[in-house]
């Protein structure tokens, strides 16, 4: 438990205050002018959609990065210190969604590892003591021996243990915990104890900053909420001013205007239904499927899984039932030391090989013919694919997906970083395709892309939370969804 | 700690059938004289797979280490011998080499296997300058200490046991092993917590470069004389041995006493297939069979644990 009574003069000043900070990564504006302070026995709560800067204002804050502009300003900051120590020296914590335990080590040697200066005789004994006292406080009841190898615990055990670890009193009292989704893995029952625990935290003088999709939680714990949208800061009060829905409101894009291509797509004819996975995603013939959330909310897994479904394991036939289309390019899209030809036949050099020869012909013709109708700008196909920009790469593997004779696409994210120009393109080329028959399952975490399609289904912690069709696919209907309305019942 | 336990069982286990069948074929063996013989060149071994547990510890990989051991044991088997003091210097700066290339790859992000694969050519020149023919000597205190005679049990049963029991104490108990098996277990966290990753990866390639340096005289010690190829085979024996203790090559999972047990499984397999009179040409692929079939099983233990 922080004791700000023995800090003088600290007792009203901000744990931490951003003063119209800005944070580009390149050409992408992360966050904007945000202006912003956590006092002590504060809990503040943070929403927004996705790309809306939340995970950067929680970066700036505990130091990870220095903002390009603005500034931000720590309790007891010492100039000549960086962002990050200045961080630590506040008390500044953070547990992030992705685990940042060492699953080799044990439940106390993990504390170690973030306990800087403990004394080194009986270190064993002082960090098992801090460990359990820690467990004990936040998490009543667990049953989580600090002896244990975090390799071997739960999900929701290693968690639990990060967020213990956070609020443990080591080298500094925490003075600010940053929860991103914290209770992804927890269940009711223990999430419960949480939020508990950061109510008398903060009742004890402490501050939190507190990330959830979860609405019930959010309002039980927070006192005033901060809502995020395109990296801005678009409304901070206290948390009684606000209700469920106007915070949906308050977080959705401006509504854009796509009556056409909604009056389009009813008129659309859809065949019979060519896919239906376990988790009730399912796809017919002609028809765009939009799969929604927040991100990391299993859309890629289910993607993953129905692509995997639908592919042979060992041999690849000439008539492929299912191609994929990458969003992460680098990783696994494209191919850097080739050219934008070879990039481009790669997946259906089965298709147009005979005897397991390539028919050179075949494939600079298809090649070219896509350059066309697709309009990848270039001079030369056998220039590298790296000399085009990235939305000509991506046009490049859209071609790749689409010039198999393939029924069905998966697409995982696949306009990430892609201009405005271009996804207009491929928005028009996707409803030729389905017109002609063709099936899309189209991952997207950008509203507009996803009210292109026919059919919506929205994730939330790796279950389908709503499944929306025609009329009923609405920015406001995809963040209800996205976002847990009822009381954390579930 | 059961896991763990778990994970030291299977290299215990293929120790003492390896030993049971030698005994069976040999039973002269077992006797003090025996043991001192099966084991003795496994002191080297175990020294050498402790440094090469180092590497491993951090997620990399030594191609380096038989040709770096080969090097040591031609400085102590010549500048060690003749002029101790530019002798034991030399071993000193090997081991900064050692860390400095620690901090060059994670400053620099170079794949480690590259960087040793390279550093093998560069030690192994070094070694045949330093000795071009078979020969030296090795010092008198290194040679007395390698035929010292213990009570009861041999010392080359002893020392491997001392060395496992050090490490052991270092690397899992200390919170200086600690924080190096966490920077395998995850890199991104130790930065985050505040922690150089470079002086930590350089902290463990120090180590390996130390055990290394001491796998080099241990072997003069043995065979009191040096070549610049004498330890080559050291390289892949000492990645064997790691992996056949219970380590895994990403992850920060390693063993002190499972690298120790797998160097000497692996010496004993090399005397078992002579007491079977298999002829040397399939030695080495009756070796590896062995190594494939002890991994297999492994395998077999991690997916059950998993399923559990």
């Amino acid at each position: 438990m922080p004791d700000t009574q023995t800090i003088p003069g600290a007792l009203d000043a901000p744990v931490v205050s951003l003063d119209a900070a800005d944070m580009s990564f390149g050409l992408v504006h992360a966050l904007r002018q945000a202006t912003m302070a956590v006092a002590a026995g504060e809990c503040v709560g943070l929403v927004g959609h996705n790309g809306a800067g939340k995970s950067t204002l929680a970066n700036v804050i505990n130091g990870r990065l220095s903002p390009t502009g603005g500034g931000v300003t720590h309790r007891y900051a010492n100039i000549a210190m960086t962002n990050s120590e200045n961080a630590r020296n506040a008390g500044i914590r953070s547990v992030f969604q992705e685990l940042s335990l060492c699953p080799n080590l044990t439940v106390l040697e993990n504390l170690r590892i973030t306990y800087w200066n403990m004394s080194r005789r009986n270190w064993r004994r002082t960090a098992k003591q801090k460990v359990t006292d820690a467990l004990d406080l936040v998490f009543p009841g667990h049953d989580i021996r600090p002896h244990a190898t975090v390799g071997a615990l739960t999900i929701a055990q290693r968690q639990m243990v990060e967020i213990a670890i956070a609020f443990a009193d080591r080298d500094s009292e925490p003075s600010l915990v940053i929860l991103d989704e914290p209770t992804s893995s927890l269940d009711a029952a223990i999430a419960q104890q949480l939020l508990a625990h950061i109510n008398r935290f903060c009742a004890a003088g402490g501050a939190v900053l507190f990330i959830s999709h979860m609405m019930g939680e959010i309002f039980e714990v927070a006192t005033r909420i901060i809502i995020m949208k395109d990296g801005q800061i678009v409304d901070d009060q206290p948390a009684r001013a606000f209700t469920r829905s106007s915070i949906v409101d308050a977080m959705g894009h401006v509504a854009p205007d796509h009556d056409e291509a909604v009056v389009d797509r009813a008129n659309r004819p859809l065949g019979n239904e060519v896919i239906r996975a376990e988790n009730g995603l399912s796809a017919r013939k002609g028809e765009i499927v939009g799969l929604a959330g927040l991100a990391g909310h299993g859309q890629a897994e289910a993607l993953a899984q129905i692509y995997f479904d639908h592919s042979p394991l060992w041999k690849t036939t000439k008539t492929p039932e299912v191609v994929f289309v990458a969003g992460d390019r680098s990783r696994d899209g494209v191919m850097p030391l080739w050219s934008i030809l070879r990039n481009l036949s790669l997946t259906t050099l089965n298709e147009f090989s005979r005897r397991a020869m390539v028919d050179h012909g075949a494939e600079v013709g298809l090649v070219q013919s896509w350059k066309e109708r697709i309009g990848i700008r270039t001079d030369n196909l056998r220039n590298p694919i790296l000399s085009l920009s990235g939305g000509n790469q991506q046009k490049v593997l859209f071609a790749r997906a689409l010039a198999s004779a393939a029924p069905i696409v998966v697409m995982d994210d696949p306009m990430r970083g892609v201009d405005v120009g271009t996804k207009k393109e491929v928005y028009q080329m996707l409803q030729d395709e389905a017109a002609r028959g063709r099936s899309f399952l189209w991952y997207s975490t950008e509203t507009d892309e996803i009210l292109e399609c026919d059919r919506v289904f929205v994730f939330r912690t790796g279950r389908i939370a709503a499944e929306l069709i025609g009329e009923e696919i609405t920015e406001e209907n995809i963040l209800r969804a996205s976002f847990e309305m009822q009381e954390a019942a579930e | 700690m059961t896991a763990e336990r778990m994970r030291l069982l299977l290299p215990v286990l293929s120790l003492a059938v390896l030993l049971g069948a030698v005994f069976y074929l040999q039973p002269r063996a077992m006797s003090y004289f025996g043991l001192n013989l099966l084991f003795n060149l496994a002191i080297p071994v175990a020294l050498a797979t402790i440094a090469q547990m180092m590497i491993i510890m951090v997620n990399d990989i030594d191609l380096s280490i038989g040709a770096f051991v080969s090097f040591c044991a031609c400085v102590t088997a010549t500048f060690v011998h003749d002029t101790p003091l530019i002798g034991y210097s030399i071993l000193l700066l090997a081991i900064l080499g050692y860390a400095a290339l620690g901090a060059l790859i994670q400053l620099r992000g170079l794949p480690a296997i590259v960087v040793t694969l390279g550093m093998s050519f560069v030690w192994g020149g070094l070694a045949v300058l330093i000795l071009p023919s078979p020969g030296g000597a090795s010092p008198e205190w290194l040679k007395a200490l390698m035929v010292f005679k213990t009570p009861l049990v041999p010392i080359a049963v002893i020392v491997p046991l001392i060395i496992a029991f050090v490490v052991h104490v270092l690397i899992k108990r200390s919170w200086v092993g600690v924080v190096l098996q966490g920077l395998g277990g995850n890199e991104r966290a130790m930065e985050r917590a505040g922690w150089s990753v470079v002086q930590l990866r350089a902290g463990a390639y120090g180590l390996a470069g130390l055990f290394g340096v001491l796998a080099g005289m241990c072997l003069v010690g043995l065979t009191t004389a040096a070549d610049a190829n004498i330890a080559l085979r050291y390289t892949l024996l000492s990645i064997a041995g790691v992996i056949l203790g219970g380590g895994e090559f990403v992850g920060g999972r390693i063993s002190p006493f499972g690298a120790v047990i797998g160097a000497l499984t692996l010496t004993l397999a090399a005397s078992f297939l002579s007491f079977l009179r298999l002829s040397p040409d399939w030695q080495i692929g009756a070796q590896g069979a062995i190594l494939i079939l002890v991994l297999a099983v492994r395998l077999l233990f991690v997916r059950k644990g998993v399923t559990a």
